[in-house]
This record gives C-alpha cells, sequence and structure tokens, in this order.
C-alpha cells in the first residue's frame, strides 16, 4: 500500500493506493496524525484506489472521530468504491464520517 | 580364547614356574660337572628349554598387561619402566652387597650352589626388567602408528621370537650363525629407533621428567650389562645370557631406543612452548566451537575468545566490549585499569584518521571489517590489536589486545585472532539460534493454552425449545480468534441470541472476545430490549478496548410464546431472513453502529431495534465478515450476494445441512484450504 499526502489547491489530500490491512494500517495512522499535527482545518482522503480496508484500517479513521470533532477539523472521504463504501456502511461509520463520491464535491463539503 | 585377566595370570604363573624349573636343573648341571662322579643324567636342552619358558611367558605376560592399560600417558609408562627397573637393581645390588660383605671371606660366599641361586635371581630380575622395557618402548615406538611401522614391528617382534629357538642348536657366541641374527635383529631395532613422535606431545615439565627417567633406565641397564659380562665366564652357572642372541639383541635395541629418546628430547626442549602454544590453540579453538554446547552464554563466549586471544598473542593486556546499542553494556577487562583504556581510546581516535594501517591479512580470512593493527603512544602499552566482533554483519562489540613492546602483533597472530573471532561469531550466532528457537517453542505453547481458553469461550450447547433447531459453526484463522456467538435463555419462551466480531485476529481479539462474553452473560440476565443492551455493553466495553479496536455484534431476543424476534445491529454484517409464508429471502437492513466506535451516551443515537414476527419455516442465518469477505484467488470476495444464493437454494433443509452447504460453498469459492479470517455462521429454523 502506498501513501501519499499532497497540498491542491488548499486542501490537504491523503490518497490511499492499495490496501488496507492490520500492517499498512499504522501508515495510514501516521499520515492523518501528521496532518492533524501541521494543524490541517480540513482532511480530504482520496479513496479512488482504495482497494480493500480491513478491520484496522476502519479502527484508524474510527479513533479520529472525536479528536477531529474536538479540534473542529473536518475530514473527508472521496471516491470509495461501492464495495469499500458498503463496508463503512455495514459498520455505521458513515453516519460519523463524511462520505461523498468525488473530489470536487470532497472540496465543496469543506467549504461550506 | 581365554580372557586377558586370565592369560595375565596364567603367564605369571607359567614364569615362575619356569624360573624355579630352571634354578633347579642348573643347580643339578652345575652339580654334575663339579663333581664328575655323580651322574645325574639331566639333558643340557631342559635348561633351555626352561629359559625360553620363562622368556615367552614373560614376554606375553607383559604384553596383555600393557594393552589392557589404554589410557597411558608417556611418562606413566617410563615411571613403570624406571620402578621395574628400581626394584631389580636394589635387589641385584643388595645380593652383591651380601655377597660381598655379609659372607665373604667365609666358606658361604665360595658356595657355588649359593652363587648359582643368587646369579638366578639375577638373571630372573634382569630379564623381566628387559622384556618389561622392549614392551614399553613397543608402545612409544607404535603411538601415532603407520601401517608400515606396524609390519616392521611384527617383523621385529616375531624375529626376535623366532630366535629363541636358535638356542636349541649348538652354537659358540658370536660365530657365523650367531653374529648374522644378532645383526639382522639390531638393524630392524635400528630402523625402528627413530619412531619417537610420542616425545612431540610432552609438555615442557614432561619431557624434564622423561629424560631424567631414561637417564635412570640406562643406568640400570649398564650396570646390568656389566654384572652380565662379568658373570659369563663362569661356566658353572650354565644359563649365560650374553651368549643368549635374543636377550642379547633386545638388550641392544632396548638401549638405543633410550639413548635416541634421550637425545631427541633434549633437543626438543626449546621449541616445545611453541608445541605447546599451537595445541592450546586447537583446545581453546575447540572449546569456542563447542561452547554452545554446553550451554555456555554469550558473556562466557566473549570471555573464552578474549582468553584464547590472549594466550595466542602473548598480549599483555586486554579488554572486550560490547556494542552498547544493540547489546546494552558489557565490558571484560584483563589486567588492565580503566584509566589506561580511556587514555588507549583517546590515543586510538587521536592517531586513527591519519596513519590507520589495515591489515591485508583480515580481507583474506574473512569479509568482515579488518582487524587493525598499530602502534600507540602509551605509557606502558605499545602496540595495540582491535578486532571488530561482527555477528550476521552486524558489528556487536570490539576486543582490543594490547603489548608492551612495538610491532607486537604480526600477521600470523592476526590470522589467529582472527580464526578465533570468527569461531566467537559462529558461537554466538548459534546460542541466539537456540535461543529463539526456544522462546518459539514458548510462544506456541502459551497459543495452545489460549487457544483451549478460546475454545471453552464458545458455547459447547446452545439454548433451544421445540419451536425451533439452532446450530453454529466458527473456525479462527489462527489458533485464537476473535468471532463469538452464544444463547441465553432468559425465561421458558425467550431465548437472546448473539453474534459478535472483535476487530483485529489472533490473541488480542481473543482477549476482547472474553470480555464481550462477560458482558454478554452479565446483560441478558436483565430482560432488556436488544438497543438497551447495546448502549449499556457500549459503555462497558469502551472503558477496556484499545483507541482502534472495536467490536461488531447482532443482538437478537426471541419470543416463541409470541412468535416474535426483536433484534438491534451494531455494525455487524447484516443477517439473513427466510419468511416461509412470503418466501422471501433478505437482509436485515438496520442502523448500526459498532461498538466501541463511540465511547459515550451519543451512542444510544446510531442504534435502533426492530421487531418481526415469524412462523414455521422461517430462517434465521447469522454469520460474521470472514464469510462475506473471503477472497478467492482472482481476489474476488464471497460477497453476500453468493452467500444468499447458497442459503436460497438449500432453503428448505434443515439448520445443519444449510450450515454444511454454507461451508462447503466458502471453501470450494476459496479453492484453498485456509480462509483467512476467522468465519462463524449461526442458523436458526423455526419449526
Amino acid at each position: 500500500m502506498q501513501i501519499s499526502s499532497v497540498l491542491e489547491d488548499g486542501s490537504y489530500i491523503i490518497s490511499i493506493d492499495g490496501d488496507v490491512d492490520a500492517s499498512s494500517s499504522i501508515k495510514l495512522d501516521e499520515a492523518i496524525a501528521q496532518a492533524v499535527a501541521d494543524g490541517q482545518s480540513d482532511i480530504l482522503i482520496n479513496c479512488e484506489n482504495l482497494n480493500y480496508i480491513s478491520s484496522a484500517g476502519l479502527g484508524v479513521f474510527m479513533s479520529y472521530i472525536e479528536e477531529l470533532k474536538a479540534k473542529n477539523i473536518r475530514m473527508v472521504l472521496f471516491g470509495l468504491s461501492e464495495r469499500v463504501e458498503n463496508v463503512f456502511k455495514v459498520l455505521g461509520l458513515d453516519q460519523l464520517l463524511n462520505i461523498v463520491e468525488t473530489k470536487d464535491q470532497a472540496k465543496q463539503r469543506t467549504h461550506e | 580364547m581365554l580372557a586377558s585377566s586370565g592369560i595375565i595370570r596364567f603367564t605369571i604363573a607359567s614364569a615362575i614356574v619356569c624360573w624355579l624349573g630352571l634354578c633347579l636343573v642348573d643347580l643339578m648341571i652345575g652339580f654334575e660337572i663339579r663333581n664328575a662322579n655323580v651322574e645325574l643324567g639331566v639333558p643340557r636342552f631342559l635348561s633351555i628349554i626352561l629359559l625360553t619358558g620363562y622368556i615367552v611367558s614373560l614376554f606375553y605376560h607383559y604384553k596383555y598387561r600393557l594393552a589392557t592399560a589404554d589410557n597411558f600417558n608417556f611418562v606413566e609408562l617410563l615411571w613403570r619402566v624406571f620402578v621395574t627397573g628400581l626394584i631389580a637393581t636394589i635387589v641385584s645390588v643388595f645380593i652383591q652387597f651380601f655377597l660381598s660383605f655379609v659372607v665373604s671371606g667365609s666358606k658361604l660366599a665360595q658356595h657355588e650352589l649359593l652363587l648359582s641361586l643368587l646369579y638366578h635371581i639375577n638373571i630372573g630380575l634382569i630379564l623381566a626388567f628387559v622384556i618389561s622395557t622392549f614392551l614399553v618402548w613397543k608402545k612409544l615406538v607404535l603411538y601415532q602408528k603407520t601401517k608400515a611401522l606396524l609390519r616392521t614391528w611384527q617383523v621385529f617382534e616375531y624375529s626376535f621370537l623366532a630366535s629363541l629357538l636358535f638356542h636349541f642348536v649348538p652354537h659358540v657366541r658370536f660365530d657365523l650363525p650367531f653374529s648374522l641374527i644378532f645383526a639382522f635383529l639390531v638393524a630392524l631395532g635400528l630402523v625402528i629407533s627413530p619412531n619417537l613422535k610420542w616425545i612431540a606431545f610432552l609438555n615442557f615439565k614432561q619431557k624434564w621428567k622423561s629424560i631424567l627417567l631414561i637417564l635412570l633406565i640406562l643406568l640400570y641397564l649398564c650396570y646390568f650389562l656389566f654384572y652380565l659380562l662379568d658373570q659369563k665366564d663362569n661356566e658353572l652357572l650354565i644359563s649365560d645370557l650374553t651368549s643368549h642372541v635374543s636377550v642379547l639383541a633386545i638388550y641392544t635395541f632396548i638401549i638405543l631406543y633410550a639413548i635416541s629418546s634421550l637425545l631427541v628430547t633434549l633437543f626438543n626442549l626449546p621449541t616445545t612452548s611453541v608445541f605447546e602454544q599451537k595445541l592450546e590453540e586447537v583446545v581453546n579453538f575447540q572449546r569456542l566451537s563447542q561452547s554452545t554446547h554446553t550451554g555456555q552464554n554469550q558473556d562466557e563466549i566473549y570471555d573464552l575468545l578474549l582468553e584464547s586471544s590472549m594466550s595466542a598473542t602473548f598480549a599483555n593486556a586486554a579488554w572486550f566490549e560490547l556494542n552498547h546499542k544493540t547489546n546494552g553494556e558489557g565490558m571484560i577487562t584483563k589486567s588492565i585499569k580503566p584509566a589506561d583504556i580511556e587514555k588507549i581510546r583517546a590515543a586510538l581516535k587521536e592517531q586513527n584518521p591519519k596513519k590507520s594501517k589495515r591489515t591485508g591479512v583480515t580481507s583474506r580470512v574473512s569479509n568482515q571489517n579488518s582487524t587493525l593493527v598499530e602502534n600507540i603512544k602509551h605509557s606502558y602499552f605499545k602496540s595495540v590489536l582491535v578486532y571488530p566482533l561482527e555477528v550476521q554483519n552486524e558489528k556487536i562489540g570490539t576486543m582490543v589486545l594490547l603489548k608492551e613492546v612495538s610491532d607486537g602483533f604480526n600477521n600470523d597472530v592476526v590470522n589467529i585472532v582472527n580464526t578465533f573471532g570468527n569461531q566467537a561469531a559462529v558461537s554466538i550466532e548459534n546460542h541466539r539460534l537456540l535461543q529463539s528457537a526456544i522462546e518459539n517453542e514458548r510462544y506456541l505453547e502459551e497459543l495452545s493454552i489460549a487457544k483451549r481458553v478460546h475454545e471453552s469461550l464458545l458455547p459447547s450447547t446452545l439454548e433451544c425449545n421445540e419451536y425451533f433447531d439452532i446450530t453454529a459453526y466458527s473456525k479462527p484463522a489462527d489458533e485464537v480468534g476473535g468471532d463469538y456467538y452464544d444463547t441465553h435463555r432468559i425465561s421458558e419462551d425467550k431465548f437472546a441470541l448473539i453474534i459478535g466480531d472483535v476487530s483485529g485476529k489472533g490473541t488480542s481479539a481473543a482477549f476482547n472476545m472474553s470480555q464481550m462474553k462477560g458482558v454478554f452473560h452479565s446483560l441478558a440476565q436483565i430482560d432488556m430490549d436488544p438497543q438497551e443492551f447495546l448502549v449499556k455493553a457500549n459503555e462497558a466495553l469502551g472503558r477496556c478496548l484499545e483507541r482502534t479496536s472495536f467490536i461488531t455484534l447482532s443482538y437478537f431476543i426471541l419470543d416463541t410464546r409470541e412468535k416474535s424476534v426483536m433484534f438491534s445491529r451494531a455494525g455487524h454484517c447484516p443477517s439473513l431472513y427466510f419468511q416461509q409464508s412470503k418466501s422471501k429471502l433478505e437482509f436485515l437492513k438496520s442502523k448500526g453502529l459498532g461498538l466501541g466506535i463511540i465511547r459515550n451516551q451519543e451512542y444510544s443515537n446510531y442504534v435502533e431495534v426492530n421487531r418481526f414476527n415469524i412462523g414455521t419455516g422461517d430462517l434465521l442465518v447469522m454469520y460474521t465478515d470472514g464469510i462475506t469477505e473471503a477472497k478467492n484467488p482472482m481476489g474476488e470476495e464471497f460477497g453476500y450476494e453468493r452467500l444468499k444464493q447458497v442459503v436460497s437454494d438449500n432453503i428448505n433443509k434443515s439448520a445443519v445441512e444449510i450450515q454444511k452447504a454454507i461451508v462447503q460453498g466458502l471453501l470450494d469459492f476459496t479453492q484453498v484450504g485456509e480462509i483467512e479470517d476467522d468465519f462463524t455462521t449461526m442458523i436458526l429454523k423455526f419449526r
């Protein structure tokens, strides 16, 4: 799995490429922690190339929910495949995270 | 075949009998010669037979006695010879003393019978001494024998035994046949004499002892020779050893070998220390290579390396320090003060960048970091050797050897240190491998305990009554898993059912699962609705789950009197429900959120209670995501639709048969024996 973080038109985007399993979830955790430490107010997660996410990966997103809320940081996930989105939905994380279809929608969401 | 102890006893007995017989016969023959008028009729050859018998008996006696002593050392062997000689000499000297002083001048001193008897005692002792020495020499000669040497020796030995027969032929001392036989045996003895390998294996002290013992043995041999020569012309004594070719030949051989041993030992004295040094190196090397087997720990290996290297290089002082990064602290010092260590370190640091002289030797011995050899400016130590100890390309420590002279470490010495170092590295590596193997074994043992505990966490029987059948199947991916299912009978008609999945796999998941079981059995007893159950469970588990862990579960309350089901879903994959009356198979969709995701009161907003009625033939299939997320070799997931299809195809079968169909369908799909995640199903069918 590859993780890359870029600043694009003022939006901080973390792109995930590949599978997020127990071992690679650590890299995802580090990337989000870095974004939070940098003081970003909006974090976009590009899931266009996210193939599979394990419970450990879901655990990473889950563990930031309360912290982001407290620091008033918005995190938006976009580009999820149907299968990956269903995993979030089954667990109920769709109720707590912002999940949109496209990057534009995600940028829009952060500017609301 | 007689046992060797039997032979030893028999030969000593026959030797004594022969000797007594010889005395008697010789006395009688002597008596005949002195008194011409007396005719005893004792044939001369009887004396020769008895003497030969005595020699042969002694020969075999010592041969077997020495053969039984397998673990000998050379000095001990020489000591034996020395003691035998000492006893023989003391007795002989005593006899001489007795003749010269006690009975001299008296009639007794001239008495032929007495003289003859004393002479026979003497030759008995001399022969015993000569033959035992001969056989000890044999042992020394044949040390590290070759096939050729063994053959030569056998020829020598058999020629000696054969030459005994020569005496039955009348002869004069040193006539032609006598001289030929004597020359042949002595020539063979000369060929054999240079075999002195044993001397090389003596240490300095042993060599001195050997020299002393051999000198004394030579002294006895000379003394006896003079005695025999002195007595040779006395016709009345009958058995003259000096005209006995065999005895004379081996007597000569013994003296030759003793002299050559003495000289070689003497000339070997100065080089002994070098040989000892080499031997010690071999022993140290062996100790290093065997240290793993003898269960020594790493510190002992370092110590052994340091000691071996010091003694091999004649270093005056040394220390060994472990690389702090990997091994914590550890320092072994020999004959050096910490203050000096600091000084030398500083001196090395100062000199190193400018003129570090890397030896070419080391790169040839191994591809390791090279050993450093140089002279240093220090008040006491003038040269230093620095050896980095590496195990699997990781530097684990440094050994520093010091000498009081400059240019103290030559290439040979560096080679030896390298060899020791390499062996120590191998030993340490073996030690580590052994250690990790033991740890692994312990880990497996712990896992098998965890497995037993885990199995005991899942119920052995499921609660049910006459209105429904229930079955469950669970298989962890590792020894232990995080899937959980259970039932609880709240009242006669009311049942609580649970299926859950702890995030992650393995031991930590199983640990959380056991907490889940505790929560279920505490809360299920209180008849609360499923939503309330989830809220309470979330509160309880939220306190003990790790930050990134969560639990998903579905909780059902089944009432067989009212024929109803209430359920709540905490982020668990939706269960499959088949309604017989409508022939409809569908996933039970409902709002829900995994336990532990929100760890406060807000949680209740994210879950809901659902209620539906049930009838005969209805089916409820509960499962975990290990089934829907199982992948085939192409990377496709089993998914919800395939699960639904399998259930649909088997809808009229019993709960157990449907379960079998699901497990079989899953295995057929994945095509591999193993499924990566834990997977579980619990199936309930109403009658």
